[in-house]
């Protein structure tokens, strides 16, 4: 890679140990992809769940912590995504000691090298959203295809270690997404129907990135009847991003990159696939493999105000006979509490949680300290996840999973 | 004794023995990490272990945790030798930066139908090449 001065210094140790590791790190992953140069980003956003970052994680994060001499700290905004619990709700998920340990020793770590703690997989609803051509490094899939997508910002996959380093150096290695080239469409998708919930939106982000494949895909979509909003997209693009590892995909006449399909090269293609109700619908069925319920979780990505206002009218009146638990984040929490959400969704048994996100907060553990494995939720992103950890994940919309919580069955 | 170049390595030489699937690879949606498996149950190596083996496999899936968790299972020795993928993510490439992996991508060939399950390879990333033993 082309190094300026400032990262020849930098690599030669002239700012101190940890931004020369940091700078090695992004070289040798930038090489990898070919970069050729670095490219200055803005913000950084870090995903640092103390169960991916285990006990060798947290003491790595806590020896740069402790590191004297030169510079510690980050040099661009750099903020966190939902962290392993929230502690104020810790006890009722039967998380343990330990873990609560290690997460406040990452806490603490973090702090030292100044990170923000927004923990939050929503920052571009919340916190700050990049603007168009706003060169960042996003970690959390979710975060990263809105912000490409919608916001027609530029960033990678950037995982914790990367995005550390991108905020320790203010900049990130120009490959992938940086490039112009690499953001025209290479999918072209033509859907019959357009979704009116949040968990049919979810859907059709699963079928597309099933579709597309991998990382480098990116699928441009026409046929949209309606202009979805904010939470849409962001079930969308995190159910795309997770089933597919996709990080940008275009709505023809939507987002910011597609006003027109030749923007984006997508005339040049032809229709690869037609997705309409009965695929959307396939997919869902695909995961009903059980009427009885154990747990309901509304959850990845963290809900926007809107999302718990929702929840709250759905809630009111009923009394749940199944844990329903609802995560958001620390910026809209206070919002939820003052405006009475939290507590209407809590006067009927739902927790509100903050701050964390179920699947990053010990869910195998969680899963078996609690009796969980029968799990009810609206989020396609999560039911991709949670097979793995054990559960038996259904998805279905907002309104049937508060029914299931409050009968015990998915109807 | 067959070998393929790839268009992108990283990490040291390495030989042993390769786990083949036509199916992806995400630590944490596919991994039982504590017991070393392959644990989500569509999964194409469900309930078989990955443990020093050179995974062979077409794409890196999900999300982002895998950078910090492929560093996490190399602390305990519960990680693969190598993954060879058709198609990596960044995150893969970063966890492998981070753990110090090895890690091969991008092939003229379908790897996962190149490589026969149960193969002893070896991995040269210098030379980006793997070779059938």
């Amino acid at each position: 890679m082309k190094l300026n001065d400032e990262e020849k210094a930098i690599l030669a140790g002239n700012m101190g140990n940890i931004p020369q590791w940091a700078l090695q790190h992004q070289i040798a992953v930038g090489d990898f992809f070919g970069a050729e140069d670095f490219v200055p980003v803005t913000q950084a956003h870090i995903m640092a769940d103390t169960e991916s970052l285990g006990q060798a994680g947290v003491m790595w994060l806590e020896k740069l912590a402790a590191t004297q001499g030169g510079q510690r700290h980050v040099r661009i905004p750099t903020i966190t995504d939902p962290r392993g619990t929230d502690f104020a709700k810790a006890e009722m998920l039967k998380q343990t000691g330990w873990m609560l340990d290690l997460e406040q020793r990452a806490i603490d770590a973090f702090v030292k090298l100044g990170v923000s703690m927004t923990d939050t997989c929503i920052n571009y609803q919340t916190i700050q959203a990049p603007t168009r051509n706003e060169a960042v490094a996003f970690g959390d899939t979710g975060v990263v295809i809105y912000s490409n997508s919608v916001c027609g910002a530029r960033t990678n996959f950037e995982g914790g270690p990367s995005a550390l380093s991108a905020g320790l150096t203010g900049r990130t290695p120009r490959y992938g997404f940086h490039l112009d080239g690499q953001r025209q469409a290479t999918l072209r998708i033509r859907v019959d129907y357009t979704p009116r919930s949040l968990n049919d939106w979810g859907a059709l982000g699963g079928v597309i990135g099933r579709l597309a494949g991998n990382y480098w895909s990116v699928p441009v979509v026409e046929g949209l009847d309606a202009v979805p909003g904010s939470d849409a997209l962001k079930h969308f693009g995190a159910a795309m991003a997770s089933f597919g590892s996709i990080a940008l995909f275009h709505l023809v006449g939507i987002t910011p990159e597609a006003n027109r399909i030749e923007d984006v090269g997508g005339d040049k293609l032809p229709v690869a696939h037609r997705v309409g109700e009965g695929e959307i619908k396939a997919f869902q069925t695909a995961y009903a493999a059980t009427d009885d319920i154990d747990v309901v979780v509304f959850s990845a990505p963290q809900l926007s105000l809107y999302e718990l206002r929702d929840l709250a009218n759905l809630c009111d009146g009923r009394n749940l006979v199944r844990p329903l638990l609802a995560t958001t984040s620390p910026q809209v929490k206070p919002d939820a509490d003052r405006m009475g959400y939290t507590a209407r969704i809590e006067a009927a048994g739902g927790q509100v949680l903050s701050g964390m996100c179920f699947y990053q907060s010990y869910a195998r553990e969680i899963a078996e300290a609690n009796g969980w494995k029968r799990l009810a939720t609206n989020s396609a992103k999560l039911v991709n996840i949670l097979g793995g950890y054990g559960y038996v994940p259904m998805l279905a919309s907002m309104e049937r999973c508060v029914e299931a919580a409050e009968t015990g069955k998915l109807s | 004794m067959k070998e393929i170049m790839a268009r992108h390595a990283i990490g040291a030489t390495v030989r042993g023995l390769a786990l083949v699937a036509d199916d992806g690879f995400s630590a944490r949606y596919d991994l039982n990490r504590v017991d070393g498996i392959f644990s989500r149950p569509a999964h194409k190596l469900a309930g078989q272990s990955y443990v020093g083996k050179i995974l062979v496999l077409d794409t890196a899936k999900g999300g982002v945790a895998s950078a910090w968790m492929l560093h996490e299972m190399a602390s305990r020795q519960k990680i693969p030798l190598a993954i060879v993928f058709n198609t990596v993510n960044p995150i893969l490439v970063q966890g492998a930066a981070f753990s110090g992996m090895t890690m091969l991508a991008g092939f003229d060939e379908n790897i996962t139908a190149w490589v026969a399950d149960g193969a002893m390879v070896e991995i040269d990333p210098a030379r980006k090449l793997l070779r059938v033993l």
